[in-house]
Order: C-alpha cells, then structure tokens, then sequence
C-alpha cells in the first residue's frame, strides 16, 4: 500500500548553491523589517500603549456607525476608533491615553457607559493605565532577550559552537521577519502578540535542532565528503520530515485562524507567518551558514567529550 | 527498543489511564460531578476570566497620596508634642518634600525635642527578613536647630507592604459582605493587589466597593470664618457632595473616625422615610462624641466622606447614647453600600486601578465554543493527514496525540492551572507539533529500511536514532516555554502553561506510549516489510 507522500523520497535540492540568493533575501527581508520598524512602527495595542478598549453589541442589528462615531468623538475624549469585528453589531471602540494619570483612563470609561448604555450591551472593556503599559512592555523585551540567551546556552552545551551561533542567527531572522510581518499586515501587537512571537523562537529552533542533529551525524559518518555536499545531503534527507511537521502544525493552525474566534486571530496569523519563516530558515539560513564558521568533518572528532555529553 | 518488561508496560499504561481519569470531569457540567460518588476523580480545570467572563482589577496603592496625608498629620503630631510643657518655641513647621521640617528657636532645647520627637518615629515591627524592625520616619535633628523628619526608603517601602496587608483584609471583608461574588484577592509586586472576580458581568458596583478608601470622619464645622476670607491655622475648606458643591471651613483635626464606629445598618429615616445609614459607635467613641456635643450645642458639625462632606447637621442636643445616623440623598444601595464600607472599615490609604479587564459572560463562552470548534477540526485534521501519510502507523501516532491532549489537560488539572484562550491555543499547536516526534520516528524507520536493514531493526533503530532528535528539538521549545511562564503575564502566561505543558507530555509519549503501542504492534504482526 503506497501512501501519500509530499516530498518525494530522493531530493537532491542544492540548498548550499542556493544560499546565493537564499541569505541576500534572508538578510533583505530581515533589514526591512528592521527599517519598516523603525520608520513605520507596529500597531501597538493598549497592553504597550495604554488606553481603552471596549468591545459592545448594540441591540440594533444594523447600527448607525456615523452617528455613533460622532457621538463617540463627541465626549472630548480624543480620538475615538469605532470599527465593527465580525458581525455588523459586534463593534470595538479604541480611546488612547488620556491625559491626567489612572483616575482620568476611568473617567473616560464612565462617560463612554453612560453615553451608550441604552443602545449596547458591554461585552469587554480593557484599560491599561500609563505605568503597567510601560512596565508591560519592559517586561515583553525582556522575556524576548532572556529566551534567546537560554536557547543559545542549551545549544551551546549540546553541540558546537558553530551551531549555537547559526542558530541564534536564524532565530534572530525569524523574529525580526515576524515582527516585520505585524509592521505590514498592521495586525495589533499586544501582549498575546509577543507570545506569538516567543513561540516562533521555540518552533524555529525546534527545526533547527532537528537539522542540525542529522547535519552533525552525517559528518560523523562521511569524514571524505566536502562540507558544502555533506549539508546538502542532511538537508535533503531531513526534508520529508520537516515539510510534513510543518504540515501538521500549518493545519492546526489554520483551524485555529479560521474557527478559533476573533480574538486570537492576530496572534494566529503570526504564529503562520513564524512557522513558514521557520521552515526557510531552518533550511536555507541555519543549516548552509554552517559553512562560514569553519565547521569540518574532523571538528567533531576532535572533541570526543562533547561527543560523549551529545550521546548522554 | 522494541522490549519492554512487563512492570514498565503496567506503568506506562497505569500513568495513560490515570491521566484519563484526571481529565474525565472536565467532560462533564459540574453539576453532574457533584452527583458522582466520593472515590471518583471530582477535579476540573480553572477556566480563566477570558473564558467564564469576569472583571481583573489591579490596584497600586498611591504612594504619593499616602505620604502627604500621613506628613500633614505628622505636622499635627509634631505641633501637639512641642505645645506640652514646657511649650518649645518653634518657626517654620511645614512639609517639604518627604518630609516635616522646622526650626528650634531655643538651641539649648534641641535635646529635649529629640526626645519628644523620638516616639514619633513609629517603628514598622520587625521587617521581612526578621532583622531589625524600621522606623517609619528618620529623624534629624541639626545643631543649627533645624529639626526634620522625613521618610526612609526602607521605612515608606515597610510602610506600603503593611498598607498592602491591611488593605488586602479590608477588601476581603467588603467583599464578604457582598456575599455574591467569589473573587481572589493577591498581592502583587511591592505595592499593587490584584482583585480577580470570575463570572461577574457589570464590574462597577464591586469596583465602587473595592476602591473607595471609606475613611470617614466628623468635624466641628468653623463658623466664623468664611471659605474664601482668611482662616484660623489648623482648619480646612472641604466641599459637600451637592450640586454645587458647598464649601465649608472645618476643624482638620478629626473629632471621630471611622475607627470609632462599632456598627452601621442602612436603614429608613423614621421621618422622611428616606434611606439613611445609622451607626453605633464604640464606648470611647460614645464618650468622645458625648462630650463634644455636650460643649457645642445650636453648631454644625460634618460628616466626611473621604474629603467630601456628606452632611452638616446642626447638634441640636448632646448626643450621650453613641448612635447616630448619616442622612445624604442615598438611594437604597447607595446607603447600603456605605454601610457596608463602614462595617468593614477604610483603607489605609488611597488605591487607584492601573489596568483593569472585564470580560463579559457572553463573550467568554462564545471563545469557550469557537476554542472547541477549533479544536475539533485541528484534531481530525491533522489525524486525517496522518492516516494519508503513514496508513496503519499514523493510526498509533493519532492514538499518541490524542493521549497527549489528555495529558495536558490531566496535568492542568491536578496542578490547578488555569485555562485561557491563549492556552486553547497552546493546546491546538501541540497537536500540531505532537505529531513531530511520531513524524520523526517513521520518517528514519523508512530510512533504514530502505538502506536495507530488515523491518524489525529497521523499527528499533529507527527509535534509537529519533529520540536523541526529539529529546534536543523539544527541550529547546521547552526552554522558551518555560521563559515564557516566568517572565510572561496574562495571555503570555495563558499560552506559556498548556504549550509547557504540552512539550513535556509529547516527549513523554514519544519514549513511552508510542514506542510501547509500536512494540506491540510488531509482536502481534511480526512485520517483514515496513510500508510507510
């Protein structure tokens, strides 16, 4: 019985020829998403910015969005966003920090209560007031910094050095495209959004490691092959696996995207773009840069412990 | 690989099976849990305020608040303790900054200010790490007169934990009163508490009830001075909660607090039948309150709400019995709220709300059925996927994803975790990537086999060789899970705990439950070729 099969079983795809154009696009998509950063800015939601977000369903199933804008802008609370999610009745309001400390964010909200509270019923409402935005993100970039330096440091007692470097290089890419992903797509960057792109470092290293275990096995055993053929070969022997994992995790996550509700759909969308910018660098950035950083067949045999701690 | 004893298969199989117990009520409405006999597993999983619906509340106690009122009674206190006998001649006394400054006329007194001044320090008892306890207040005393006490780190830090403490019971009482509502009350950090109310939908009354500081007082009102003109020192214009605001000129020094009251009852004014809160004071308060309405009879005296005058009666004759009541335009549960305020008493110092999140029930169960959903078709999707891919074997590496899922959800709900949204998601992707160590092991047995071993050491070094693979690539995605849980908060935390969680049960099952279905699977069938 033959069963389906996605990758057929000898490819013999030169990923180390392609890495001619594989690292410019790499370091190309990496730097725009640093420069887009910078000059355009992600979207920051509430959890980073502060502010109020309230989430309503009017009892009216087709409400009348420009009188309820203008009332909304009416109250001299700044700028008001009324934009409708999902159905024409589910409506989300955005007010930005208002001036005068923690006391002021709720007076805000008091008004916005009792301008509507004949025409909608409140289904969520989230303030975050000026100091916990500031703390909220201190604490995000450190998370981020302090993930990066704990996987650096198992790789690095697990394998070489060369690998714990190439690792963290494509890690770093894959972090700076997803964060280049939320600058394009203008999705919200809050708090879940960080944890989407947490996740991405843990989902990206997880295929790195996997490729790199087979890179470093198949220099154990072909001693006499160059080093560029020998990664190609790891390569092309690990991809059936990889395709097919990235398979699975991508349908999961569609269903997610398509069926888990609104709320997560952002942080959804970025988890799908992290595991495809994953795969691509796993495959064309991690794997071929190992080739920079004078990896050798014989670098492994000269250090039998580690080899030994490898197999433990 | 392929061999197990006989008591590691028993133990394999008892760890499934338990987990499918734990994880059996969260199947079930509580209401059919309940009715189960008492043997049976009861546990379920703690649904977090995304998914019930509910109001988080975090307050940070408002330091700078806190520490200009408690200077402006230091000043009172320093004035009443250099007036005794005999009087010391002082200029200058005032706040500045983080603290109390003046000036000692007589230099050759600065020996006998310090020693009044001393007990005013106000030790905080002994500090956390049971060393020695902190004053509340340093105290300076300079040669050239000049005499200051201010605030000490360690002094004011000491200072907010108790207040945290004591606020944290106040709030804990308030609450109880209310009886409606079970939230959870924490600390968090050095100064802020996190009030967490599941299942509530409109937030407002308890947020009313929890932030009010409720410090209540009475003042003999000044008669002779009016607001605008100039005032006697050691008096305040405060506003009354009308509309317009009326000010008047009070006494600052409180003549009661809400410390003197023994009781508060909102009841029905016998007169206007308008809802009123009465009060019964403690025996000092009763003998306080005697005295001074015996003295200052046909004059006004306030009642003071949290620097809002509620009230001004006229004392028309001495009040000796100690009870009393607070008429002030209350509706039924505005008066009732108050009294519920006095009963449980004020908090000893002002707390403002720095994030605040509610989540309406409506809301919440539509994430509960769209999470299920989700759920649903990822798993039969990818088991879909699975059998297409590797035929009988995928069958064993469904069995496998669908045993982690119970374990995920066995593990949260022995440890008592909660479960988010974000944590849905988490549980949705390691469906997704369970399945990688299943991938792994399959993808090699093809390999070897077509290297030319036979089936059955095809399948042993097969195992052999992924699971160092498995073990590497998943505790790196441990690591940042577990980064995630510490560093991360809210959703972050959500997600951080089932994706955790998650990894650990997926490698579980790779060396385990895979690998013994496996080995079954070639006892029963002795395989000569591996279809994959």
């Amino acid at each position: 019985m033959a069963h389906f099969r996605i990758v057929p079983d000898q490819t013999n795809i030169p990923f180390m020829r392609m890495r001619k154009w594989t690292f410019p696009l790499a370091a190309f998509l990496s730097i725009m998403s640093v420069v887009l950063f910078f000059a355009v800015g992600p979207n920051y939601g509430i959890d980073f910015l502060g502010g109020t977000v309230i989430e309503i369903q009017t009892k009216e199933e087709h409400p009348d969005m420009g009188a309820l804008r203008s009332k909304l802008n009416g109250l001299g609370l700044g700028d008001v966003q009324v934009q409708t999610i999902g159905a024409e009745d589910s409506i989300l309001i955005r007010i930005g920090q208002q001036d005068g400390g923690e006391e002021a964010q709720q007076a805000a909200i008091g008004k916005i209560r009792t301008a509507l509270a004949d025409e909608a019923e409140f289904r969520r409402t989230e303030i975050v007031g000026p100091r916990v935005s500031g703390e909220l993100a201190f604490n995000g970039s450190m998370a981020l910094l302090a993930t990066f330096a704990a996987i650096a440091v198992y790789v690095w007692f697990r394998f070489e050095w060369q690998f714990a470097v190439g690792s963290f290089i494509s890690a770093a890419n894959v972090v700076v495209m997803t964060f280049g992903f939320y600058v394009v797509t203008q999705h919200e960057f809050n708090l879940t959004s960080l944890a989407a792109v947490l996740t991405t470092i843990g989902y990206s290293l997880n295929d790195t490691v996997v490729v790199y275990d087979r890179i470093r096995e198949t220099l154990r055993k072909y001693k006499k092959i160059a080093i560029g053929d020998l990664i190609d070969r790891a390569i092309n022997d690990m991809l059936g696996r990889t395709v097919i994992t990235t398979v699975t995790t991508l349908i999961a996550l569609f269903s997610l995207y398509f069926f888990g509700g609104e709320v997560i759909q952002s942080f959804t969308a970025a988890m799908i773009f992290g595991v495809l910018a994953a795969i691509f660098s796993s495959v064309c950035v991690a794997a071929p840069i190992l080739i920079y950083f004078g990896l050798r067949p014989d670098s492994l045999t000269k250090k039998p412990q580690t080899e030994a701690a490898g197999k433990a | 690989m392929l061999h197990f004893t006989r008591w590691k298969m028993i133990s394999i199989l008892t760890v499934v099976i338990v987990g499918f117990l734990i994880a059996l009520p969260n199947l079930f409405s509580k209401e059919t849990v309940e009715s189960w006999p008492s043997w049976v597993p009861k546990r379920q999983l703690v649904l977090g305020l995304d998914l019930q619906g509910g109001a988080y509340l975090l307050y940070q106690v408002d330091k700078q608040d806190y520490v200009q009122k408690r200077l402006r009674t230091l000043v009172g206190d320093i004035r009443k303790a250099m007036l005794d006998e005999p009087r010391i001649g002082y200029s200058g006394l005032g706040v500045q900054g983080q603290g109390v400054q003046f000036r000692v006329r007589d230099l050759s007194q600065l020996p006998e200010v310090r020693k009044r001044l001393e007990p005013l320090q106000n030790p905080l008892g002994t500090s956390a790490l049971g060393g020695p306890g902190v004053n509340e207040f340093n105290l300076d005393v300079g040669s050239d007169g000049v005499v200051r006490m201010s605030y000490s780190e360690a002094g004011l830090d000491q200072r907010v934990r108790q207040i945290v403490d004591q606020s944290i019971e106040v709030i804990g009482r308030r609450i109880d009163q209310l009886g409606t509502v079970e939230p959870s009350i924490q600390r968090q950090g050095s100064d802020r508490i996190l009030v967490e109310a599941p299942g509530l939908g409109d937030p407002e009354r308890l947020k009313s009830l929890v932030g009010q500081t409720a410090q209540l007082t009475f003042h003999l009102v000044d008669t002779g001075a009016s607001p605008e003109g100039a005032r006697k020192p050691g008096t305040v214009v405060l506003n009354s909660t009308d509309t317009p605001p009326v000010p008047y000129v009070l006494e600052e020094a409180p003549l009661l607090t809400g410390e003197d009251l023994a009781d508060a009852q909102a009841t029905f004014d016998s007169r206007t039948n308008e809802p009123v809160v009465s009060f019964r004071l403690s025996s000092t308060g009763a003998r306080i309150f005697g005295e001074v309405t015996q003295k200052n009879v046909n004059r006004p005296f306030a009642i003071v709400l949290d620097d809002k005058v509620i009230s001004a009666p006229v004392i028309r004759e001495p009040i000796l019995g100690g009870s009393g009541q607070i008429s002030g335009n209350f509706s039924i549960q505005s008066a009732n709220d108050l009294a519920i305020l006095l009963r449980a008493g004020s908090l000893p110092a002002k707390l403002t709300i720095v994030e605040e999140r509610n989540i309406g029930p409506g809301l919440g169960a539509d994430s509960i059925a769209a999470g299920k959903l989700a759920s649903i078709i990822a798993t039969v999707a990818v088991c879909a996927f699975m059998v297409l891919t590797y035929g009988f074997l995928g069958w064993i590496a469904n069995i496998a994803v669908i045993v982690n899922i119970v374990l995920i959800f066995a593990v949260m709900t022995l440890l008592g975790a909660t479960l988010s949204l974000p944590g849905i998601a988490g549980v949705i992707i390691t469906v997704g990537t369970a399945v990688d160590a299943n991938v792994l092991i399959y993808e090699r047995i093809r390999e070897e086999f077509k290297a030319g071993r036979s089936a059955i050491a095809s399948i042993d070094a097969g195992f052999q060789k992924a699971l160092g693979t498995i073990l590497d690539a998943n505790v790196t995605t441990l690591i940042a899970a577990l980064v995630l849980f510490y560093l991360g908060s809210g959703p972050i935390r959500g997600f951080a705990v089932t994706h955790a969680i998650g990894v650990a049960t997926t490698i579980f099952t790779a060396f385990t439950f895979t690998r013994l279905m496996v080995a079954l699977w070639v006892r029963w069938q002795r395989p000569t070729k591996i279809t994959l």
